[in-house]
Formats: C-alpha cells, structure tokens, sequence
C-alpha cells in the first residue's frame, strides 16, 4: 500500500516537472498541456496510476504499415497468427530439410534439443523439458520458428511452412493428426499436455 | 591480482604499522638486492583509445557450444576490484549472435495498448532527461552448476554470469508516458533486433517502476555484445529479461508466454510443476578474493574480498566465516551501497598457515538471508536449475592454493 502510494507520488511528480524542450508552437503546446493536466487528473482513475501525458513531445508518431510490418507478437490464444495453413505430412518435408541436421531425426534431438516427451518426463531421476513434454502452449511453437529458426537462416520460412512444420512436431508428440491443418483457428485450440503445468512463483515478495 | 613477489614484499615492507596494528606475524624475508638503475627509455605516446597493460590477462571465459552464436561467456570475477565490471569483461549470453546495428538506422517501436503509437530514434531516446545508475545483471542460470553439491572450481565459472555497470539512459515509464498508457494495459512485450528477435514479457508496474532504456554503459555508449543502441535494464531481474537491441515494446494485458519465458528460464519443481515468471533474482554473495584457482602465498594478512547484490533492493550485512561456518565475522561494506547494484565486501584475515574454509552470506534489506544449498533444496528441489544462490564455499589448503571446498 505505502509502496503503492510512493509510485503515485512519484509519477505525479514527474508529470508536474517542466514544460517542454519547445520545438512545437505555443498552440500545440497549450493543447499539450491542457490534455496533461486532463490525463494527469485521470491518472488515480486509472489503475495502478498509469502514466499518460505526453511531456517532451519527441518521437514520432508510427504508421499503421509500420506496426504491421513488425507486430509479430503472438499470444497464447493466438491473437497475431498470420493467416496460412500446413498440416504434418508437408511439415515432414520442411523438418527434413530445414531442421533436421540439428533437431535429430523425427524431433529425437541431436546437437540440438529435441522435441519429443510428455508430462510424465517432468517427474524422476532423469527429466526431459522439451515441447512435448513441457511446452503450454502451440502458439509459442509457431512464433518461436518464425522469428528465430532455422538457427542459421531465420526469417526464411514462409507461413505455411512454419504452420506444416509446427503441425508436424506436435504430429510427433501425438498432439494432432497427420492430416490435421494447423492455422489462425485451429493451432490456439491445441491444448498442450503440460499447459496446467505452470505456477507463479511464490518466492518471498519485498 | 598482484601475484608476483616483488610487489608482495613491498607491500609488507610499507604496512610494517598496519601489521603492528593488525598484529600480524611479518613474513620474514630478506632485503632485495641493490639493483643498478638502468637509463630510462622513453614510453609510448598519448593514444586515441586506450588498451590495458599487456601484463593484464582477465578474461571472459567462453562456453564452447555446437553454435557459437548462441553461447555465454563469463565474467572474470576472481580478478574484479570495486563493484563496476568494465565493459569489456561484462558476461554475455546471446541467442543468436550480436548484430551490427547502425544507430542512425535504428528506431523503437512503442504500440498496443497506447494512445499514440511512437518511434524513437536513438537521437530522440538521448534528447530525454537521463540518469546513471549502477545495477548488476545477472543470468538466472548463473551457478546453475552449483546445484550439484560439488560446484564449480572458480568463481568465473560459478558466478561469471554477472556483473554491474553503471547505466546510462532514460526512464521507461517516461517512453510510455509519451504514448500514453491505455488502461486496460497490464505488461508489456519487448523485442530485440537480433537475429532470433529475443523478447520477453514484462510487468507495467516494473515498467513505470525502475526499467530504464539504456544506451550508456560505463560512461561510453553501450558495447555490441551488450545492446548497442539500446537496450532495456529491469533492476534486480533475471538477464534475460534485459532485452539488447530493444527495437519494440507492446503494451499488452497479459504476458505472451514466449519461448525464453516457458521452456526456459522457469523453473522445475519435484511434483513436475513449473515455477514461471521468477524474474527477481534472489540476494546472493560470494567470495572473489580469495578464490578457487588463486593461491594465497606466505601466510600473514589477506583481505577477504567479495561481492554480494541482491535484485530486491541493497545489502545490509555480509558475513564471512573463515572456518567452514563455525563462526562468522561481519565483513565491511564499501559505501555507498546501492540498491540493486554489486556491493563490494571485505573482511580483515590473519592467515595462520592451516587449512581454512571460507564462506559469505548475506542480507538484504527485506531481511532476505542468502540459504545454504541445503535450504534451497528443501524449498525447491533438485531439479530448478536457475536461480541458484547458495552460500558458496572456497577451501584454503595449507600451501595456500585455494580450491572449490565442496569439491
Ligand atoms: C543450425 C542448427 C539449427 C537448425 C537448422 C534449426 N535449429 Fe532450432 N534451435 C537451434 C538452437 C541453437 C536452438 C537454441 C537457441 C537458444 O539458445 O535460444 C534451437 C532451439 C529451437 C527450439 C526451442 C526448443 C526448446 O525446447 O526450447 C525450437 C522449437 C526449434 N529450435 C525449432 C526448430 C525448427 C522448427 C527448425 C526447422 C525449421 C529448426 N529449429 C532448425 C539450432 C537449430
């Protein structure tokens, strides 16, 4: 609570500092300004006292293009996937060519981590953390290939290709079928084995 | 270090009333020679950007991996003075190489739950009103050898993934207050501009808390392998999270669940449940000096040396036990100390010559104590690999080699 009100106090503080490096004329300054001080007066409305004014007035404002271009977040009920589709039997094909001289064969793992396990692998003597076995969700197989493998040539894949291929390592965690087509509707309804595998982390709080 | 005689018996031979004081048993050993004075020669001239003494060897010590572009490389801890780690000694873990950026071309992105999306260039970011502030960064994953009982032999290679530098760059919460916060807005995502395009997520309240986006390290810009232009530093949270390069941050309403943030860096209990979104890194100290691999030389007075930090806040007390854990002895803190910084120890240490066992522990001003590997296991298991701070231990043998004490 005090900790709280100390971040209140300081992020009012910083919003009443000085008026700007005056690149802007004095109009857009006073409208600056006065939605400050609105947004400074909505500030306790807002949980957790949020901070919204634009103070310095620097940056530029980012188009719509260029968000897309580069948005390639993709959360855990899928919102992002780009459109595309593949199922395991072509994703065969792309892991054979793609990812298969690090992965092993059929995703056993070589120089690289392999991909094959289930839950029951998380208890015992020797356990196993790998996308089968331990992963929560589809969707962060799917972003995690396009924006990083294959390790060497990243960004080389298209979406259909990564949609075959993230279908195929599930194929061969007997997530999905074969035939099963992996796209925006379908890959975030995969439950994975392990996605109630996961707790906060209770360590001792300041 | 200064290992060699010479500057030993120099250092004896001016602290004759230091010894006195300290009671210490002198080393006897007798006068140099009279040396001849040679002509001097002439040394090198000024130059545009200096280099170390070539009698200087520290270095990071690397982990030889299949892909070397996703690899780490540690800190050489045992050879650290102060608290600052020069920028070029600073541990590394990269995914997928360090990438060539020109500052001019690079930007970064503020959007999602905004209510002006923005870029900034790296000129903008500097514009800003800055500040400087030392913090250490640690790995999550550093000693994770040390949750075998054995441990590793040196304190590079059981601590190295840390270090602390004094950070330039300006406050995140003041990025966002440009693009206005929406409310609904709980964390954010940040992105890198390297190769894999590293991100994690990270908590609003840590954003407008203490996050800074730095592009100063050490009073230089930030080097390549450390994020050059820009990159995110989240006080007292785990490295990774630390994004380098950071070209993109998303305001979202709740964490992604991006690889770095599930198959790593989350932790294994024994009933196979994971532990995620453990981002605080727990207090943590260690011996430096002396270290496993160093030797100690005559017997006589030694400062004990360390490091102790914690992500929580600033050290209050370190202890130092010269005997295993049978006693302990407070150490002095190097003032000031800061919060979520390394914080320099040491202690006073008459070597008697005999075998010695010597440990640190320390307290954070939450009261937080570091554990004994022991404590940690019965909290956590055996299987958590990251977020190992266990009390560390190095044996002095009687020779004066120094040595791993749970080996
Ligand atoms: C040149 C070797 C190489 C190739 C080819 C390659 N990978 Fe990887 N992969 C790696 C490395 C190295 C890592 C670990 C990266 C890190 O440190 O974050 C990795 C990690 C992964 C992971 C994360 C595994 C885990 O459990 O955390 C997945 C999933 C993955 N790769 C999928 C693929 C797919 C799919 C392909 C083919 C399209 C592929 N990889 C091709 C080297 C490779």
């Amino acid at each position: 609570m005090r900790k709280l009100e100390a971040r209140r106090r300081r992020a009012t503080g910083e919003l009443s500092v000085n008026c700007c490096p005056g690149r802007k004329d004095s109009g857009e300054q006073n409208r600056r300004m006065g939605r400050r001080i609105a947004l400074w007066a909505a500030v306790p409305a807002l949980a957790a006292g949020i901070v919204s004014a634009q103070q310095y007035g620097l940056g530029r404002s980012a188009g719509t293009d260029e968000i897309a271009a580069w948005d390639i977040t993709i959360g855990p009920q899928g919102k992002g996937l780009p459109h595309g589709a593949g199922a395991a039997r072509e994703g065969a094909q792309v892991y054979e060519v793609r990812c298969k001289e690090c992965h092993g064969e059929a995703g056993a793992g070589g120089d690289q981590v392999g991909f094959v396990g289930k839950p029951e692998q998380l208890v015992g003597e020797k356990t196993v953390r790998n996308v089968g076995s331990f992963w929560p969700y589809a969707t962060t197989l799917f972003d995690y290939t396009r924006r990083a493998m294959p390790f060497d040539r990243p960004g080389t894949l298209t979406d259909d290709q990564i949609y075959a291929v993230t279908a195929y390592i599930l194929y061969l965690n007997g997530i999905v079928g074969e035939d099963e087509t992996m796209d925006a509707e379908t890959l975030p309804q995969v439950k994975m084995p392990n996605r109630g595998g996961f707790i906060r982390d209770p360590r001792r709080k300041p | 270090m200064p290992k060699d005689a010479s500057s030993r018996r120099a250092f004896l031979g001016a602290g004759a009333l230091l010894g006195t004081a300290l009671g210490a048993c002198r080393t006897q050993e007798s006068a140099p020679p009279a040396e001849q004075e040679l002509p001097s020669l002439l040394g090198e001239p000024v130059r545009r950007y200096g280099a170390r003494s070539p009698h200087e060897t520290a270095a990071r010590a690397i982990r030889e991996t299949q892909t070397p572009e996703a690899s780490s490389s540690r800190t050489p801890l045992g050879d650290s003075y102060g608290t600052v780690t020069p920028s070029a000694l600073h541990f590394e873990r990269h995914h997928a190489g360090v990438p060539a950026i020109d500052p001019a071309e690079h930007k970064l992105l503020i959007h999602g739950l905004v209510e002006r999306p923005l870029v900034f260039s790296v000129d903008d970011v500097k514009r800003l009103p800055s500040v400087s502030q030392p913090y250490f960064i640690e790995c999550s994953g550093n000693s994770g050898g040390e949750w075998s009982p054995a441990g590793a032999p040196t304190v590079q290679l059981s601590h190295g993934l840390a270090a602390c530098s004094e950070w330039t760059g300006v406050p995140l919460k003041m990025l966002l207050a440009e693009a206005g916060v929406q409310a609904g807005a709980k964390w954010l995502l940040a992105e890198g501009a390297d190769a894999c395009k590293m991100q994690r997520s990270v908590t609003l309240e840590k954003a407008l808390d203490d996050a800074l986006v730095a592009y100063g390290q050490n009073g230089e810009a930030l080097r390549p392998e450390q994020g050059y232009p820009l990159r995110l530093v989240l006080p007292g949270w785990e490295g990774n999270a630390n994004v380098k390069w950071l070209r993109r941050i998303k305001l979202t309403e709740g964490p992604q669940y991006v690889k770095d943030e599930t198959s790593k860096y989350t932790e294994l209990m024994e009933d196979g449940k994971a532990w995620i979104f453990t981002l605080e890194m727990d207090a943590k100290s260690v011996i430096t000096s002396p270290s496993g691999g160093q030797t100690i030389g005559a017997q006589g007075y030694r400062e004990i040396s360390g490091l102790a930090w914690s992500g929580r806040g600033k050290i209050v007390r370190v202890e130092v036990s010269t005997d295993g854990g049978g006693s302990w002895a407070e150490a002095k803190l190097q003032e000031p100390v800061r919060t979520k910084a390394f914080t320099r120890f040491t202690l006073d240490w008459q070597w008697a010559g005999g075998e010695a066992v010597l440990l640190s522990r320390c307290r954070d001003e939450t009261g937080y104590v570091q554990p004994t590997l022991a404590e940690l296991i019965a909290e956590r298991g055996r299987k958590s690999a990251y977020h190992c701070n266990r009390i560390k231990g190095w044996k002095v043998a009687a020779d004066g080699s120094v040595s791993n004490a749970q080996a």
